[in-house]
């Protein structure tokens, strides 16, 4: 068979796969009012209606229909989409985009053969890394040998490092600097509620809370005061915050026992299967939910608090994952209503009250996480806590809730666009020029970080993870 | 001459860039908001000048190709639908704000500029450039101007075709004319500006504007007013103004329209009230406030249960939003939404929301009715499946006593959507043969090989072949 036979065959494949999976009443959903193309960033980036939601939507549906074929350029498009699903909230006739995009990917996935490079990113999320644990803190032990022994700055020093591609290149900056392989192995199961001891004393017009008999500084915190808890929670670690990011947890861990949990961290749970789902490798993700489900179904928490917005955005999704399979739906179900954000968690549990936020004075500002914001909704909760510190002056960022171009694994397979949109971004930011840039995701703080560094602002200014921020400003708070 | 052959001659005006034929592009340009329309366009062009406009309109018209010009395809009616293939061409190259003239109060655009970037510039210069529809955050001001667009604040303030003071326009023939200016009054001449403004692409591609802006009003108050039944909301309509008091804006929404919108944007709509009335009034702050309160007692008389008024202008804006994803928002109950557009003297509102609810029901069809009920121009909108054959063939029958009605009234076919190729069988009914004549008389003369926008506006009874 001729190349050219070769790939009419995979498109018709493709087709068919797109006739079979593709969710027909959802493509008719869209009656192409175009209120979603300006919160597209790859439309706002292109002008094109091929790039944008609405000509995403009619290319699914002309291929689903039969009038075209998914030919490269469909396939170019497809992959383009950053699937932040910013045109999810817009759209008035209430599209569910992401589904098709994944359904859609799905069909691709399955019929195709990948480039080289797509191939080896692939392989190695999908299937050695991300689903085990055990390789994921391998990895991250490299990467703190890395760092640790002088190698980055051997590296970098003696320009070795530009026979790294540029995507890898650039990430290699930006890795937060990695815990010990003990701390990553050795994770706390049980953590309890602390009572902060405070006095408030209105005579001041303000409240002021004595910390001191919270045990913040031990290690994992296993205060046992005899008040009960206001909640009992559950947290969704995530690989790679459980590993890359594992100080990021225990922030939010520490905050969620000063607001008055009692925290469960179940040792059984998996990654959440969102890069697998994004990508179409829905197989993979549906046995990772099901892992999940299982882990957390039996704790009786009041809820299940992640810190990663692309976590979180892809286990309130499980019902519709494992919509298929009846035995599952139920406690799918169950699963999905306990999802919540860990600012969200924060401030229904009146944390606000209780600790005292402060830091030196400072302009700061919020980028959302995508999937934060389009998918768990959440949006408010961050900005109230951020705003609620003493010493930070806060600025809103234009287009805050335009894609920064990070979106999993895309800004290493389309770094052009990712590029172009983090630029972007820094443009807004620079116009601010705040001394600390806030997100709620790790993809983002890592693309936030990229940006700083290409915009060459590292002396002016830090990118930092909501929890930790806010875990500095309590702790800054109870000396005050 | 061939497709390929005036591709060659478009790459060699505009560079390749700019010049697009792959199946993905010609897919992705074939449709607007125009349910159940689509059509494949030969090439996508995108000019970057008033030059580059000239260049291409004179390939084409050479090679007797059609050309469709296109904004951001939200239009109603079927007007960016290639029906008779040709090129489409596209203005997000030519979207900047040329100038603000703040001695002589007008705008300079380009036709790519998105509406509410007009708005939002303007306004932070005090100034106001009042129309405003309702898709506004995507639609462009070249498409505003070509279907001379209606808004929220056309019962006040006038549609589009009240703020275009000039135009820079690309004949069929290739040549540019310029009409009006930066002027007050304009006396030279018919007025070619006025003629092109609401000329659907068939008469010329725009390629600037020059708008007239207005101070902007000192304060804003809105009002929802909640009734019981459609009936007392429509008579409220036509009691405020023959009271002499004309609001910015008077929006209208029946139950079923309230229940999709409030199931979208959570606003706090009253999904058990039976219509709602959104009402506005700008301006000096002693007439805005005496004007609400002659405004909230008439409603109070004509029925309404209440009269609220919004807190804030997060919430006014909120409420706004929400009128403004009415149609959109139809599609959660059904995919295929058809609206029309017919308008009536604002006397007649009442009796046409009545015989529109008899056809619905005659028909056995579902409907969200919704509109800006101020100026007479009701949304009904009939919630269906292009998938049902029979109930399709109903919702087409319903409309042509729509339509009907609305001319038995003294109304028109189209308040703001245009006529398209969708309306274009109706026009006689409305402007009757001897309109249709001047009409097909000023097209021949300006465009004498029919390369732009053809199959528009003018319906052209084609030979059944069996
Ligand atoms: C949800 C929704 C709400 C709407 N609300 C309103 C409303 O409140 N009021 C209202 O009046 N309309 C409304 N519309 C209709 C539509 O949005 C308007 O007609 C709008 O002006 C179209 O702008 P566009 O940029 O999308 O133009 P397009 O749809 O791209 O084009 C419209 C027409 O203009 C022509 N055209 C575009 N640019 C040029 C140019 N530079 N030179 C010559 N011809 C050109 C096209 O050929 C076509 O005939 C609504 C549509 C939707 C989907
Ligand atoms: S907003 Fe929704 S209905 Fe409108 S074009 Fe976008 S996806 Fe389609
Ligand atoms: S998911 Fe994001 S990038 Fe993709 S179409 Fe929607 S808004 Fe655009």
């Amino acid at each position: 068979m001729t190349r050219e036979a070769v790939k009419e065959k995979e498109r018709t494949a493709i087709q068919k796969a797109f006739q079979e999976s593709l969710d027909e009443d959802e493509l008719m959903n869209c009656m192409r009012c175009g209120f979603c193309l300006p919160a597209c960033p790859t439309y706002l980036e292109t002008k094109s209606e091929a790039a944008s939601p609405r000509g995403r939507i009619a290319l699914m549906k002309a291929v689903y229909d039969g009038k075209m074929l998914p030919d490269d350029d469909v396939q170019a498009q497809l992959d383009l989409c950053l699937g932040c699903r910013a045109c999810e909230p817009v759209c008035p006739s209430g599209v569910k985009y992401g589904h098709l995009l994944e359904q859609a990917r799905g069909a691709v996935t399955r019929n195709k053969k990948q480039s080289l490079k797509e191939k080896a990113v692939r392989r190695l999320a999908f299937k050695d890394l991300f689903p085990n644990k055990k390789r994921m803190r391998q990895v991250s032990g490299l990467i703190r040998l890395y760092q640790k022994s002088g190698l980055q700055k051997l590296a970098e020093g003696t320009g070795a490092i530009k026979l790294l591609p540029e995507g890898m290149r650039n990430m290699q900056h930006i890795l937060p600097p990695v815990v010990s392989a003990r701390l990553m192995k050795h994770r706390p199961e049980q953590l309890k509620h602390v009572v902060p001891h405070y006095q408030v004393s209105v005579s001041k017009g303000q409240r002021q809370y004595d910390l001191q008999a919270a045990t913040v500084e031990q290690e994992h915190m296993a205060s046992t005061q005899a008040s009960s808890p206001v909640k009992r929670v559950a947290f969704f670690a995530g690989c790679l915050m459980d590993t890359m990011f594992l100080t990021t947890n225990d922030a939010t861990m520490k905050l969620l026992q000063m607001a008055g949990c009692d925290v469960v961290n179940p040792q059984t749970q998996a990654c959440c299967g969102a890069l697998h789902g994004h990508s179409g490798e829905l197989a993979g993700a549906r046995d990772l939910a099901k892992r999940n489900i299982q882990a957390f179904e039996d704790l009786q928490v009041d809820a299940i608090v992640t810190n990663a917005g692309g976590c979180g955005a892809f286990l309130v999704d499980y019902d519709h994952l494992l919509k298929d399979e009846p035995e599952w739906a139920e406690r799918a179900k169950a699963f999905v209503e306990k999802i919540k954000d860990i600012s969200v968690v924060l401030l229904e549990s009146g944390f606000l009250d209780k600790v005292q936020l402060s830091l030196p004075s400072q302009k700061v500002t919020f980028q959302d996480s995508c999937h934060l914001r389009n998918v768990m909704k959440t949006s408010e909760a961050p900005r109230t806590l951020l705003k609620a510190i003493e010493g930070v002056e806060y600025h809103e960022l234009k287009e805050a809730g335009v894609c920064c171009g990070s979106a999993g694994i895309y800004n290493l397979l389309q770094e052009e666009m990712a590029n172009q949109l983090i630029d972007r971004k820094m443009r807004h930011v620079q116009a601010i020029q705040p001394q600390t840039i806030v997100t709620a995701n790790p993809g983002c703080l890592l693309q936030m970080k990229l940006g700083i560094t290409r915009a060459g602002l590292e002396d002016q200014m830090q990118a930092v993870h909501l929890a930790d921020f806010l875990l500095e400003a309590a702790e800054a708070g109870r000396g005050s | 001459m061939s497709v390929s052959a005036v591709k060659e001659r478009l790459i060699a005006a505009l560079g390749s860039d700019y010049v697009h034929d792959s199946h993905e592009m010609r897919l992705v340009y074939s449709y607007d908001a125009t349910p159940g329309m689509q059509a494949m366009p030969d090439l996508v062009v995108m000019p970057g000048s008033t030059e580059e406009v000239q260049a291409i309109v004179r390939i084409c018209n050479e090679t007797k190709t059609p050309i469709v010009a296109r904004g951001s395809g939200t239009n109603l009616s079927g007007g960016t639908c290639p029906v008779e293939a040709g090129v489409v061409l596209t203005f997000q190259r030519m979207n900047q704000i040329v100038e603000l003239d703040e001695e002589n109060l007008t705008l300079t655009v380009q036709p790519g500029v998105i509406t509410q970037e007009i708005i939002e510039y303007v306004e932070a210069k005090e100034l106001f450039y009042p129309p405003d529809p309702s898709s506004m955050k995507i639609s462009t001001i070249g498409g505003n101007i070509s279907e001379n667009s209606g808004g929220l604040r056309g019962l006040k303030y006038g549609v589009t075709r009240d703020y275009v003071l000039g135009l820079t326009a690309v004949l069929a023939n290739g040549e540019v004319i310029k009409t009006g200016g930066k002027l007050a009054k304009d006396v030279a001449g018919y007025d070619l500006t006025r003629l092109l403004v609401g000329s659907e692409g068939t008469l010329g591609i725009i390629t600037e504007a020059i708008l007239k802006l207005i101070p902007l009003p000192e304060t804003k108050q809105t009002v929802l007013a909640i009734y019981e039944d459609i009936d007392k909301a429509a008579q409220s309509v036509s009691a405020i103004i023959a009271n002499k008091i004309i609001p910015t804006t008077m929006e209208f929404l029946d139950q079923a329209t309230i229940k999709v919108v409030e199931d979208y944007a959570h606003v706090g709509l009253p999904t058990d009230a039976g219509a709602v009335l959104l009402i506005e009034q700008d301006g000096a702050p002693e007439v805005v406030a005496r004007d609400m309160e002659a405004i909230t007692k008439l409603c109070t008389e004509m029925g309404a249960t209440s009269v609220k008024r919004a807190g804030s202008e997060e919430e006014a804006n909120a409420l706004r939003s929400a009128r403004r994803a009415a149609l959109s928002a139809c599609a959660r109950l059904k995919p295929t939404t058809i609206l029309e557009d017919a308008t009536v003297p604002r006397s007649k509102i009442a009796e046409m929301v009545r015989a529109i609810n008899e056809i619905t029901a005659k028909y056995q069809l579902d409907i969200c009715t919704f509109g800006h009920a101020g100026d007479g121009n009701l949304h009904p909108t009939f919630l269906t499946d292009a998938r049902n054959k029979a109930e399709m063939h109903r919702v087409e029958q319903a409309f042509e006593e729509i339509f009907a009605k609305a001319i038995e009234l003294g109304g028109t076919i189209t308040g703001e959507h245009g006529v398209g190729a969708m309306k274009a069988p109706y026009l006689e009914w409305k402007i009757g043969e001897s309109g249709i004549q001047v009409m097909r008389a000023i097209k021949t003369a300006l465009d004498p090989n029919n390369i732009l926008n053809p199959g528009k506006l003018f319906f052209e009874k084609k030979e059944v072949v069996s």
